[in-house]
């Protein structure tokens, strides 16, 4: 096989992209925790490591762009790099949610404790299921596996609605809870962005494998 | 204005050897096609079947059929009418040596018998331009011979001598391949400018090159047509792996 | 100072000086060669202009041979006489070795006939001059039962026409095959393309080609002697015999008078310049025309 050196750049790439998929996901996983623990310097870990996952993003931006540039790719190498640099803007969007995330719970600390009427730990479980299963997709090339993470998100939809009606009504019933109950919206809903970005990435793992291009398609694929 | 080409079971020998095995496609007209490949794997050869020029070797055999617009360029015309009709211009710039620029342009036409000086002048002139290599020369037509002019120059001479005669498909066989980037640039511009008029056939070693230049793109390989799509296809998501294989460079 | 590897120009010095002789030495070598080829040359001619150049008068180039006794008298009508029977044997030896030359290349390229061409060719430039002589005499001057200018041309013409076609057909194959293929790419038939392109190309190589034939013929005898024969009067009727300068020069060169002999030496100066001065002008012309048709 030639271009021997290009392929051991692209795996070069592939590593880099899954080291950074690693600290985002630990972000949202320390976030969630955070959450259930009320546990402030966990708090504190999320937002330090946000400098580190921003750095990778701007490494892997640049190594993409030297490649089309040197490499001239064609085809599926062309789709991979280009698959490679959507990927790369997801992961950091999770990064900063994670951090979003991070910030409603210090937040939640100087109100007092109270059981919310919605389980965040579960959606934050079935968002962060979703970036898993995306990320592994990508590892394996596989669009099928992708595929199934696009028919997940309806799940982490229902479960946003959910919170958001019953928080809403917490609200109306015990003004007193206003604050705790609004972090929690606001956490509900960047748990659903990160359903959405992991989305994007199962989207851009169909497009690589297969060259189709699905976004915006409601989970069609050919 | 150029005419479309249908190739259909198109097969050629060198003596008893089997060049091209079956080749079958359709050339749109006024468009350019690419025809790229690995070395060796017939797209010269086929390229030189559309014009006849694959005869001129003794020992060539070829039967099929290939027809522009609605003439079977194999059924019974002389080669040399056909030739007439369809434009080459080679690898390595070849204007003839003893003959100024001007001759050189006129020299299809000439040698065919055209005397009309007046337009003469005027097709010579006309040709030039469209081969954007008038401005260039127009004080040293007669002056200079063809040969003193610089590589790139002379390619473009070669183009407008083949313009003169008044083709409807020009084929290009590999026509940058020994020309400095910025000469390839400018008869890459000129090929644009000539689909509107011609049909253009391209071989080419350089898949930038075809991905810049052609509607239509023919990857060959071992004497045989693998797929024939939309450049844009098969350079962004090809349907045959062999195809794959080839440009992103992972042929052994 | 420790060193793993041998260093290759250790000797660097050493051999420079060696390599320095060798140089000089081949050069020299290539200066001695040049000149023992010029030598032989130069001395000819300088004997000759020792020996004939006092003979050299206005009357050498105007008048005929005096009869024995009479001191004075030219080659005049020698000198016209060459020139005729030189420009009939063009005439015959130019068209017909081009033809075949360009046969031999272009249209007979692996053919039986070609290759038959081609050794004949070969075997008649291996004939000695004399049996060319000999085989017009049989053939021509028996039949019309007189000598005449004409059959030496024939003679001369049959003995260019092999150099002729051999250079012919190898400066046609010199022209590159780019070249011809373009020619026949704008729709040219095969035998326009070889007359307006490839034959244009290679004119400078024919010519010369020609030249050397011309060169060479220009001095021989022995073909005249049964042809021309020789005439000791002003002559320019081609059915009648005719004066030729080396036939003449050799008739004077094996005569017992002096007065003869000298006017031999001149004559021999005399047919080295033409020779000389008409290659040259060949070669002149050819050029100018080569570059005017390449602009």
């Amino acid at each position: 096989m030639t271009r021997i050196r290009f392929q051991q750049n692209l795996d070069e790439l592939k590593e880099k992209l899954l080291v950074m998929a690693g600290m985002a996901e630990q972000a949202i996983q320390r976030a969630t925790e955070a959450y259930r623990t009320r546990d402030t310097a966990i708090c504190e870990l999320v937002m330090q490591s946000e400098p580190a996952i921003n750095r990778f993003e701007r490494e892997i931006d640049q190594m993409a762009l030297d490649l089309l540039a040197m490499e001239q790719p064609m085809a599926v190498d062309l789709r991979f790099i280009l698959s490679v640099i959507r990927i790369n803007a997801d992961l950091e969007r999770v990064g900063d949610q994670a951090v979003n995330i991070a910030e409603r719970v210090c937040d939640m600390q100087a109100f007092a404790s109270t059981d919310l009427p919605v389980d965040i730990p579960k959606l934050a479980s079935v968002a962060a299921g979703m970036v898993r299963k995306a990320l592994q997709a990508f590892i394996d090339a596989d669009a099928e596996k992708a595929e199934l993470v696009l028919r997940m998100d309806d799940q982490v939809d229902q479960l946003n609605e959910q919170a958001f009606f019953a928080l809403t009504n917490l609200i109306k019933e015990d003004p007193v809870h206003t604050a705790q109950a609004l972090n929690a919206i606001i956490i509900a809903r960047n748990l659903e962005r990160v359903g959405d970005h992991a989305t994007n990435i199962a989207e851009d793992v169909i497009f690589w494998v297969r060259g189709a291009d699905v976004r915006h398609h409601l989970g069609q694929t050919t | 204005m150029g005419v479309g080409i249908e190739v259909t079971g198109l097969n050629a020998w060198y003596g008893s050897t089997h060049t091209l095995h079956d080749i079958g496609l359709h050339i749109a007209a006024n468009r350019a096609t690419a025809l790229i490949g690995p070395s060796g794997c017939g797209k010269s050869t086929f390229v030189r079947c559309l014009n006849r020029m694959h005869e001129t070797n003794p020992i060539a055999r070829v039967t099929g059929s290939v027809k522009m617009g609605d003439i079977d360029i194999y059924s019974g015309i002389s080669p040399v009418a056909i030739r007439r009709r369809v434009g080459m211009v080679f690898q390595r710039p070849n204007p003839f040596p003893t003959m100024s620029i001007y001759d050189n342009v006129a020299s299809g036409l000439r040698l065919n018998g055209y005397r009309n000086r007046r337009s003469l002048d005027e097709i010579v002139e006309h040709s030039l331009k469209q081969a954007a290599l008038f401005d260039e020369v127009k004080d040293d037509l007669k002056k200079k011979s063809g040969a003193s002019l610089s590589g790139g120059q002379q390619q473009r001479l070669c183009i407008a001598r083949a313009l003169a005669v008044d083709p409807e498909v020009l084929l290009m066989d590999e026509p940058a391949s020994a020309l400095d980037p910025i000469s390839t640039s400018k008869i890459e511009d000129l090929i644009f400018q000539l689909k509107s008029q011609y049909t253009i056939v391209i071989v080419t070693h350089n898949m930038q090159q075809a991905a810049r230049v052609a509607e239509e793109t023919g990857f060959f390989l071992n004497g045989k047509l693998v797929e024939f799509a939309a450049t844009t296809k098969i350079f962004t998501n090809p349907s045959d792996k062999r195809t794959e294989d080839y440009i992103t460079g992972r042929f052994g | 100072m420790a060193s793993t590897a041998p260093r290759p120009y250790q000797n660097e010095d050493r051999r420079r000086g060696l390599r320095i002789f060798q140089s000089h030495f081949v050069t020299g070598l290539a200066v001695l060669a040049t000149v023992l080829v010029v030598a032989p040359l130069v001395a000819i001619f300088g004997y000759l202009l020792f020996k004939g150049a006092s003979s050299l008068t206005w009357a050498f180039f105007t008048q005929i041979p005096k009869p024995v006794g009479e001191v004075g008298g030219g080659m005049g009508n020698a000198i016209l006489g060459s020139g005729i029977i030189l420009g009939i044997g063009s005439v015959i030896g130019v068209p017909i070795g081009i033809a075949a030359g360009i046969y031999l290349a272009e249209f007979g390229r692996g053919t039986k006939l070609a290759n038959a061409v081609r050794f004949t060719a070969d075997v008649l430039n291996g004939v000695p001059s004399i049996v060319v002589g000999m085989s017009v005499y049989a053939l021509i001057v028996m039949r019309e039962k007189h000598f005449s200018a004409w059959s030496g041309g024939v003679a001369l013409g049959i003995m260019m026409i092999p150099t002729i076609t051999r250079t012919t057909e190898e400066m046609l194959l010199l022209v590159p095959h780019p070249i011809r293929e373009a020619a026949l790419g704008l729709g040219l038939p095969n035998w326009r393309s070889v007359l307006s392109i490839t034959l244009p190309t290679a004119s400078a190589g024919i010519i010369t080609g020609c030249m050397l034939a011309f060169a060479r013929v220009a001095g021989e005898t022995a073909p005249l002697i049964f042809t021309a024969f020789g005439n000791a009067f002003w002559s320019h009727r081609l059915d009648q015999p005719i004066a030729a300068l080396p036939l003449q020069i050799y008739i004077y060169a094996i005569s017992p008078y002096d007065d003869w002999h000298r006017l031999a030496w001149a004559g021999a100066l005399v047919l080295i310049v033409l020779i000389v001065i008409s290659v040259a002008l060949v070669r002149y012309a050819a050029g100018r025309a080569v570059l005017k048709g390449a602009g």
